[in-house]
């Protein structure tokens, strides 16, 4: 089991800020679970097709889609940062 | 090295007055200061909220303190950034970073700026005439990071 958390327009677009997910055996990196992510339709294909510049942090350090995820992981998604 | 992630204004003043007492072998204090503008994309703006990711943003701001320090002779440095809902002419931000001599606050000062802006998990969301919308990141704080790494610093 994995925590994933979204934020800013994510959050607004997909009416979900976290939830818990069962991670399968097809689901090895980030861009795994962006994979299946977008399959859901509606807003999450828009967010995790590929098309929109979405970013990923586990366990709160940014990663590259290539990153793998473990169980227990804590991972985000969310738009580019525009803070400061 | 202090960061500080706050709804609260602060004063800038008294923070640098903290900052350069800390040590008397200091010569150099560089700070910045970013506040929220009334006008984005040529539209009056009446508020802006800052949302954030509480458990990541002051790991993220720490890291951004150390990576600056491997690279210049800093002595310390403070990062207070606001979030919540801000009026423009509020303070959003505030970096200060002191040294023996000016080069390396300067320098180091830009760098913690400029790596916020890209790394740090803030998102601003404006209001005005055209409703709400979100803020787009710009390539342009990319290229600034950027330069850092092509060795032209």
């Amino acid at each position: 089991m994995i925590k994933i958390l979204y934020f800013a327009r994510l959050k607004e677009s997909l009416k979900f800020s976290s939830e818990d997910f069962q991670l399968t055996e097809n689901i090895v990196t980030v861009a795994d679970l962006m994979a299946h992510l977008s399959a859901r339709g509606d807003a999450w294909g828009a967010l995790f097709a590929g098309k929109t510049n979405t970013r990923a942090a586990i366990n709160h350090a940014l990663v590259e889609n290539s990153a793998v995820i473990k169980a227990g992981d804590e991972v985000a998604f969310f738009p580019p940062v525009t803070g400061g | 090295m202090t960061v500080r992630v706050q709804t609260a204004d602060f004063d800038a003043g008294f923070e640098l007055n903290q900052l350069r007492l800390l040590r008397p072998d200091t010569g150099a204090v560089v700070s910045f200061i970013g506040q929220v503008r009334d006008l984005n994309e040529g539209d009056n703006v009446s508020s802006l909220t800052l949302e954030h990711y509480p458990e990541m943003t002051e790991k993220a701001l720490q890291d951004i303190i150390a990576k600056a320090k491997s690279n210049w002779n800093i002595f310390d440095a403070l990062i207070i950034h606001r979030v919540g809902t801000l009026k423009p002419t509020e303070q959003i931000v505030l970096v200060a970073v002191t040294s023996a001599h000016r080069g390396e606050a300067f320098k180091a000062c830009e760098f913690m700026m400029d790596y916020l802006k890209t790394e740090a998990p803030f998102w601003k969301k404006e209001k005005g005439v055209f409703g709400e919308r979100w803020i787009e990141a710009k390539t342009t704080d990319d290229d600034a990071k950027l330069r850092w790494t092509a060795g032209n610093n």
